[in-house]
């Protein structure tokens, strides 16, 4: 850590052992694991497996934008992307394409595709910064938003694809709130220790390198653009899982699921929730479902969008970094002077 | 100890004794409709049917309160799911009324199935496939699907308008490929062809590449589009110089069509267009709906949409369905849905009833677009199709072989 300058995100330790771990850590695992237990299958299946899988698409771009440095629009894209091939490579209810591959090959190879897809739209984009990243991820999240609507041979237009189920496992139907919790919770904390431990490895560090200072890293013989480009694939694994739970919470996708509404709904998460940790995205998903599902039983049918958009402008509002930002400043409130200033600028773009 | 632990045991045998109890004082009712999106004016006017209907019997059935508890989608499957959960698994409702469009009606029908102890009934949507292939136990229409809302279009263009050929020019989904469907199926029968079809994406700006596709020689075009595209695809093609009467569809000449101004007037005059509503039908049940609409939503439509209507009448079956069954659904709704399914009542638009499939069997009207006395434009009846069931009067094994209505069926150049 000497090399760099201390600039956020400093990755954490690593909690391999119990014993390092955070009392907070312990607790919000312990929480998670128990949370079926006092939530109804409503709280269960699309208040908490659905921040979850939308946590995790929205940590991919996170990762992106926390320590590369490069915030793409196209993240919800590339777990669409994942999405369709499941129900194209898998089968469906729709009776357009469906080829029936057994899930096992189908998941794995979706997500792949997904991958090698953002690595894509990284090459193509990487050669920019700031507003002209955000213009072209933004041009071909839209593109393939207006792509799948049109085109009826693979992608079934308009309708798109109904009735995709996930595989029942050992008897178990995965799409049953309760297993299917855990397995969203599974695949996030996954990526969550992952992009944590990520951050530390040599990759994550001549990252948050290149973010900082790319000319230098140049002059020192790293190759800035495969670096980026190599980040746009580990975080299209991450989404493109994210897709593939989505896909299967839905049991259905259609443009509607990639559109340019849905699109921005990923970037709220992330900037509501904070860039700097991974933890971010999760709160800020939390925060975004609950007032989505919620919104229109406190303000009635007539005005619930304004509530939200309330919500999260208040948000951003008071802390430009998200609700990581106010946990921080609350935190520092009630520590010594000793405490060190966390206001520092976040992932730019 | 001993005494405290059973009155303890007593007062919960108590408290469990009453609560269902408690829970049966009131009915929730769900209204899902689409409050976001393309389609929010008419989401707001399916939610104004819901309330009509409800206000008719003071939100009471049998003694029993109704609550309704609103939800909201923006016309996509997904979002129709999560709204439909919410109401169901979050909030309990016991009935739920909905949705709007037609790929929502398919997506919440495939749901209804997972949970057979609540009562599913339609909105508005009105895609075919949603009752006639794989239907729902639980899931009830007594609106029509947009098939039938076609009815007898087909045979009055032709024989009493002499149309031989048409173009076709629909929005690219479920709910246009049943209108044309419903349209060209007695049509093509008759002899009639239709040498092309045009699929646009909903929300196209611009039609110069349709209008200079069309064919010369065609004696009409159907159009099979709502709100602004009817509007946008009108305005340009009269532009463009294009001199071919009109057929509309259900939603293509309605009030924010009509209420245009400018030369697009003189395109829209005489176009025959068919539908589950007709705005100027002189009868009384229909005057005094639209007067009982009016009160109520000053700031509501000229004249309620077909989507207050087909809420409202959906609601309206769900009350005297409760009504029959003295508000009792303690058995998961099973005395109430056998009410449902032998209902039969006088609506707005005349008698309706359902059939095997829990589909609508209604009438159907065809209109005309003239200029009323005080200059506005209306839809005029010209014939009313009464009992229009879901087959249009054929045997269902007949009618399923059309198979179902797509982008290429039905076809016949």
């Amino acid at each position: 850590m000497t090399a760099i300058d201390a600039n956020p995100p400093r990755g954490q330790a690593v909690p391999d052992w119990l014993g390092q771990a955070h009392p907070a850590t312990l607790l919000t695992a312990v929480f998670l694991l128990l949370y079926p237990a006092f939530a109804s299958s409503f709280f269960t299946f699309q208040i908490g497996a659905n921040a979850l899988l939308m946590g995790t698409i929205a940590l991919s771009l996170m990762m992106l934008a926390g320590y590369g440095g490069m915030v793409s629009f196209a993240q919800l894209t590339v777990a669409g992307i994942a999405g369709y091939c499941v129900a194209i490579f898998g089968t469906n209810g729709s009776g357009v394409m469906g080829l029936g591959w057994p899930w096992w090959i189908t998941v794995p190879f979706s997500i792949l595709v997904a991958a090698v897809c953002s690595a894509l739209i990284g090459a193509l984009a990487v050669r920019t910064a700031g507003i002209y990243m955000i213009m072209i991820t933004l041009a071909i999240a839209t593109a393939f938003f207006y792509f799948v609507r049109q085109n009826y041979e693979i992608f079934n237009g308009f309708n798109g694809f109904h009735g995709v189920a996930p595989p029942t496992l050992f008897g178990i139907y995965l799409r049953d709130p309760l297993p299917f919790y855990y397995l969203c919770l599974a695949v996030a904390a996954f990526f969550y220790f992952a992009v944590l431990y990520a951050a530390r490895s040599t990759f994550g560090l001549s990252l948050q390198a290149i973010r900082d200072n790319p000319r230098r890293m140049q002059a020192l013989g790293f190759h800035v653009a495969a670096h980026r480009i190599f980040a746009f694939f580990l975080a299209g694994l991450i989404a493109g899982t994210g897709g593939v739970l989505l896909v299967w919470f839905n049991g259905q996708i259609s443009p509607g699921t990639v559109s340019v509404a849905g699109v921005v709904d990923v970037l709220v998460i992330a900037v509501v929730g904070g860039m700097r940790k991974p933890i971010g995205p999760f709160l800020g998903a939390v925060l975004f479902v609950l007032v989505k599902n919620f919104a229109i039983d406190l303000i009635g049918a007539d005005r619930f969008n304004t509530i939200i958009g309330l919500t999260f402008l208040a948000v951003v509002l008071f802390s430009p970094d998200g609700l990581l930002g106010l946990w921080e400043r609350f935190k520092a409130a009630n520590v010594t002077a000793s405490s060190r200033s966390i206001l520092g600028r976040g992932g730019t773009g | 100890m001993k005494i405290a632990r059973r009155s303890l045991f007593l007062g919960a045998l108590m408290l469990s004794a009453l609560s269902p109890a408690l829970a049966q004082e009131t009915i929730k009712v769900g209204g899902l409709a689409t409050l976001e999106g393309p389609f929010t004016v008419m989401g707001e006017d399916g939610l104004r049917g819901v309330r009509l209907a409800l206000d008719e019997v003071n939100n009471e059935v049998a003694g029993k309160k109704i609550e309704l508890i609103t939800a909201s989608s923006d016309a996509s499957p997904d979002s129709a799911l999560k709204a439909a959960r919410k109401l169901v698994e979050q909030d309990g409702v016991q009935i739920l009324i909905g949705p709007l469009s037609g790929s929502e009606g398919i997506a919440v029908k495939d749901y209804a199935k997972s949970h057979p102890n609540v009562t599913f009934i339609n909105g508005s949507s009105a895609a075919q496939d949603t009752t006639l292939f794989d239907p729902a136990e639980n899931f009830f229409r007594f609106s029509t699907d947009g098939v039938q809302w076609m009815a007898g279009l087909g045979e009055y263009v032709f024989k009493e308008k002499g149309f031989r050929k048409v173009a076709v020019v629909a929005e690219d989904y479920s709910f246009p490929y049943s209108q044309v469907q419903g349209f060209m199926v007695p049509f093509c029968k008759l002899g009639g062809k239709v040498p092309e079809k045009f699929w646009v994406p909903i929300g196209n700006k611009d039609y110069s590449s349709v209008i200079a596709a069309l064919p010369d020689d065609v004696d009409a075009i159907f159009v099979a589009l709502g709100g602004a595209d009817a509007v946008n695809f009108l305005s340009q093609y009269q532009q463009a110089g294009g001199e071919a009467p009109i057929i509309g569809g259900s939603i293509t000449v309605d009030q924010t069509v009509l209420g245009s101004k400018g030369k697009i007037r003189e395109a829209i005059i005489g176009t025959s267009a068919a539908g589950p509503t007709a705005d100027t039908w002189d009868d009384p049940r229909w005057t005094e709906f639209v007067a009982a609409y009016k009160k109520a939503n000053p700031d509501g439509f000229p004249f309620p949409s077909l989507f207050a209507h087909a809420y409202y009448v959906n609601t309206k079956a769900a009350l005297l369905a409760l009504k029959e069954v003295n508000g009792d659904l303690s058995d998961g709704g099973k005395k109430f849905r056998e009410a449902l399914s032998k209902l039969k009542f006088d609506t707005p638009t005349g008698p309706v009833s359902i059939d095997e499939n829990r589909n609508g069997i209604a009438s159907i009207f065809i209109t005309e677009v003239v200029e009323g006395e005080d200059g506005n434009l209306v839809n005029k009846v010209v014939k009313v199709a009464e009992n229009v069931n879901q087959t249009l009067g054929e045997p269902q094994a007949e009618f399923v072989k059309n198979g179902p209505p797509s982008r290429d069926n039905p076809d016949c150049k």
